[in-house]
């Protein structure tokens, strides 16, 4: 562990120690995990406020997944029980809830968070008490840490290979550049790696627009027609869109009216899945591109049993899957494969057990999880179909690992496999 | 004698015939195949179709366009259950739809539109000028020139002329470039002016004439930006409008601090998605005309669930706005939390008409988007209605003297508590009338009244608490201001400086622009 961290600081250290520390005195703190005691499997996903509406099918999942596993015969020869709280997209109420989850239910797992904000919020939570967190969304990296298992993908496994598609001949050849973001973290740090790897690629400032919007932004008439008169010079113009959450349905609403189609000004989304293509008439956006690591239209074995699986459990023929649905079965699938190695349940045990787990996983591809906690995944970008599915259009050979590092980051980039 | 010969006349012409369509039909088949291979050779096949003159083309292109093309197991091109290249009758079981992407769509974009220049349909004779324009290739050159010789039409002529233009700005021949300059030159069209800049690098020695033409289609195309500009300014306003008007009834008016409005603009919305619904299930006829049926609906439901709120609840609290506020507020996230549980988190699909959908050109060039011009007209529409039944019904009337002095209106019979709960009733029906109109422009979702809850305090205290004009001339005001600096200052800045700005207005003038007077005012 220490050999794959090397950038850890003496806070850090001293962190390991504490929680070391910790993990030798659970036995003694915990009588009750006497034989046969339920494993508790926490919930972090907010079932209330505005991301309700991406987090309450990640909760849903990792019901089934406890439904699946006691199906099997438990973990360990125990059943699997789920925990779950709300932290109603509060971001410091996702650090209390975590608390909770660890101190007062003292779950073995938790799966949770959506935001890169609630994450980096209940992250001292988790490396304080030696809990262990599944992290199941794409974000922006720059972070490693020993209490979380990130099973998104990193920016080089969506977010660069979806630019260099658009700037590849079956992208269009773009030549200018539309960074469109919601205001938080993910995207700004995203954009900036963005930003250096456009302009190593002859890509200029004068070339790249950015723009940011409040969260749940809905007026996107004066946006659209800039992205429009920017396009108009005489360059082809892509749009990236790190766009979040509720803002997608009126900006693809905007995009549909202003009669921005695909085939001239194409745009890749990082953060619109089948989801949330749910609540949009799709035909004007046919051809409009999101980059992810699974499709709900892969065709694999894995994913025609996920599919069926996450139908069997929702009673609804109409629900889809996504991508941090498919993240949240793949890390649940690799916790059970850690603990059933490891023979315990302890966080320590099982983060060294997890280290060269192999899932099959719905994307098609066997994925590893790294030393460096994050997992090696394909990277699929789609087109949006009338249908509301994606149509893939592009994916890598082989599953590619994570560099959580970006080498476009100039402060962090010495950290890299540290 | 002559028998014989007139029968190997009429076999030899019929072989002749036949030979001469097998050739046709060869090139035709040849090509096929292509459409169903990869991306790169169905883009290839895609444009060699729309060069051949052969009348199978476009059913062929125009399938796989619109994804009813189907490729069967052995290979076999199928669509309307016929296959492509025999022209027999196939089954498609089994086949699965041939899939493009964006190159493929642009090119097949530009051969079916090279195909449709001569197509007897005006509209089709437009869509394929259009297309042809934005499709920009030397090999459109000659089908222009064709379709042109033919045109009558002066409108369609004049975007075969740009299509042309643009065209010959990609020719081998000089001349012919210069020529397309030239007439880009004349025209008022952004993709033109993005025609031009594209040209500029290969051509050097049209830089001059090209930097004029650029010059003289931006001298054009500053006033309509001015008036998009305007035009999104009115449209946030009206957006603001909508979601205040409600507010400007239940505060305003009755000073009541409701905090569960936004929530009641979202029960509207789901009520026009609810009505969508039954039409779909019951009427499926009356689809298109759900919107329209929504009003009266979504005014119906929110004014009861305002009358319910009013007599259940907020009459008890009258005179204590700080347990008003935490109430309502109350209320706003068990109706939000009750919606997410009963309809789920997920957003409702509320379908747009198709009188709602694109764009429009106003007179002058400038283009607007048809759904923002229906808010438009509908807030005003709104506002016109609540002003009538205030100042010229006998309800408008009993509402104003019980706000003016609730004893004396008492002693004249009116039966206060009922006015009270039609008023909170009223207001909230025009809240549902505002989740109609923002169903087609924002998410159906249980967090839809959050993001207008702030705006609508805002517009209201802004415009004078009590005044609907106040609420009118705040929320266009406040419209307009954010569009113009977003521009510059991008939108999060743009509203942060409105709400600085606002706050500093009403430091200077606590009771808003337009401050009513009087007893009421006092009261």
């Amino acid at each position: 562990m220490t050999a794959s961290n090397g950038h850890l600081s003496r806070r850090g250290l001293g962190r390991m120690a504490l929680a070391a520390g910790t993990a030798l005195s659970l036995p003694a703190i915990r009588p009750s995990f006497a034989q046969g005691a339920p494993i508790k499997v926490g919930v972090l996903h907010s079932l209330s406020g505005t991301m309700a509406i991406s987090e309450t099918a990640l909760r849903d999942t990792v019901l089934m997944m406890v439904e699946w596993i006691n199906g099997r015969g438990g973990l360990l020869g125990r059943r699997v029980e789920a925990v779950v709280v709300d932290p109603a997209s509060n971001w410091p109420l996702f650090a209390e809830k975590a608390r909770e989850l660890l101190q007062v239910h003292r779950v073995d797992v938790s799966f949770g968070c959506w935001t890169s904000v609630s994450r980096k919020s209940v992250l001292p939570v988790f490396e304080e008490l030696n809990g262990l967190l599944f992290y199941p969304v794409q974000y922006e990296g720059e972070e490693q840490s020993r209490n979380v298992f990130y099973t998104g993908a990193a920016p080089n496994q969506q977010a660069i290979p979806a630019v260099e598609y658009l700037m590849g001949a079956d992208g269009g050849e773009a030549k200018r550049i539309a960074l469109l973001g919601t205001d938080y973290v993910y995207p700004r740090t995203t954009n900036r790696i963005l930003r250096a790897y456009l302009n190593s690629k002859g890509i200029g400032d004068a070339d790249i627009m950015e723009e940011y919007t409040p969260f749940g932004h809905s007026d996107w008439q004066g946006i659209v027609s800039r992205v429009k008169r920017f396009a108009g010079e005489g360059k082809k113009t892509a749009i990236v869109s790190t766009i979040n959450g509720d803002a997608n349905v009126p900006f693809y609403r905007e995009l549909g009216n202003q009669g921005i189609r695909a085939e001239d000004i194409p745009s890749v989304a990082f953060s619109v899945g089948e989801e949330e293509l749910a609540g949009i008439d799709t035909r004007p956006l046919v051809g409009h591109l999101a980059a992810w690591n699974y499709f709900m239209s892969v065709d694999s074995p894995a994913n025609t049993e996920f599919k069926t699986m996450w139908r069997n459990y929702i009673k609804n023929d109409r629900r889809v899957t996504n991508d941090p649905m498919e993240a949240t079965y793949t890390g649940f699938r690799m916790w059970t494969q850690a603990v059933a190695k490891a023979g315990t349940t302890a966080v320590d045990q099982v983060r060294e057990a997890m280290y060269g787990q192999k899932v099959d996983a719905p994307s098609g591809y066997a994925e590893e999880m790294h030393r460096n906690h994050h997992l090696s995944k394909p990277v699929m970008i789609g087109e949006i179909e009338a249908s509301g599915q994606f149509n893939i259009v592009y994916k890598t050979p082989q599953a590619i690992p994570a560099e959580n590092w970006s080498p476009f980051i100039p402060e962090n980039a010495n950290r890299r496999r540290g | 004698m002559r028998l014989p010969n007139l029968a190997a006349l009429v076999i030899a012409a019929i072989l002749v015939a036949a030979t001469g369509a097998a050739r046709a039909q060869d090139a035709f088949r040849d090509v096929l195949p292509g459409l169903g291979g990869g991306f790169n050779q169905q883009a290839e096949a895609a444009e060699r179709l729309g060069a051949s003159a052969d009348p199978r083309a476009l059913p062929a292109l125009r399938a796989l366009s619109e994804g009813l093309l189907l490729r069967a197991p052995g290979g076999a091109l199928i669509a309307d259950g016929l296959d492509l290249a025999t022209g027999a009758a196939a089954d498609p079981a089994g086949a699965e739809p041939v899939r493009i992407n964006n190159r493929v769509r642009a090119a097949l974009r530009g051969a079916m539109g090279r195909l449709q220049l001569v197509s007897p349909d005006r509209a089709e004779r437009a869509a394929a000028a259009e297309a042809v324009f934005r499709s920009r290739s030397a090999d459109n050159i000659a089908p222009l020139e064709v379709a042109l010789a033919r045109e009558a039409d002066p409108a369609l002529r004049a975007r075969l002329e740009l299509a042309l233009g643009a065209s010959r700005l990609i020719s081998p021949d000089p001349a012919a470039r210069a020529a397309g300059v030239a007439a880009l030159a004349a025209t008022d069209s952004a993709e033109a002016r993005s025609a031009l800049l594209e040209a500029r690098a290969a051509n050097p020695d049209l830089a001059a004439p090209i930097a004029a033409a650029v010059e003289a289609i931006d001298r054009r195309l500053a006033m309509r930006r001015y008036v998009e500009l305007g035009f999104q300014g009115l449209s946030l306003g009206s957006v603001l409008l909508l979601a205040a008007l409600g507010l400007a009834v239940t505060f305003g008016v009755m000073g009541v601090i409701n905090m569960a409005h936004g929530e009641i603009i979202m029960l509207g919305a789901y009520a026009t998605w609810g009505v969508q619904e039954l039409c779909r299930q019951h009427a499926p006829g009356l689809l298109p005309y759900a919107l329209p049926l929504a009003v009266p609906v979504a005014f119906l439901f929110t004014a009861a669930v305002g009358a319910a709120l009013e007599r259940g609840l907020i009459r008890h609290l009258y005179g204590r706005p700080l347990e008003t506020l935490l109430m309502t507020f109350g209320v706003g996230m068990m109706l939000q939390q009750s919606v997410r549980l009963l309809f789920g988190a997920q957003n409702r699909e509320v379908i747009s008409p198709a009188w709602m959908q694109g764009t429009l050109a106003l007179p002058g060039g400038a283009l607007v988007t048809q759904n923002r011009l229906w808010v438009i007209l509908f807030a005003l529409a709104v506002l016109g209605v609540a002003m009538a039944a205030i100042r010229l019904t006998r309800f408008g009337l009993e509402m104003r003297a019980v706000v003016q002095n609730r004893r004396i209106a008492a002693t004249q019979g009116i039966r206060t508590g009922r006015v009270d709960a039609m008023t909170f009733a009223f207001g909230s029906g025009i809240a549902g009338l505002a989740g109609v109109a923002l169903s087609q422009i924002d998410n159906v979702s249980p967090n839809l009244g959050t993001g207008y809850i702030i705006d609508s305090f805002m517009v209201v205290v802004f415009g004078g608490v009590g005044s609907l004009v106040g609420t009118l001339v705040g929320a266009v005001t406040l419209g307009v201001t954010n569009k113009l600096i977003e521009p510059w200052a991008g939108a999060v800045l743009a509203k942060i400086a409105v709400l600085v700005g606002i706050m500093l207005f009403i430091q200077r003038r606590p009771k808003g622009l337009f401050a009513l007077r009087g007893r009421a005012a006092d009261a």
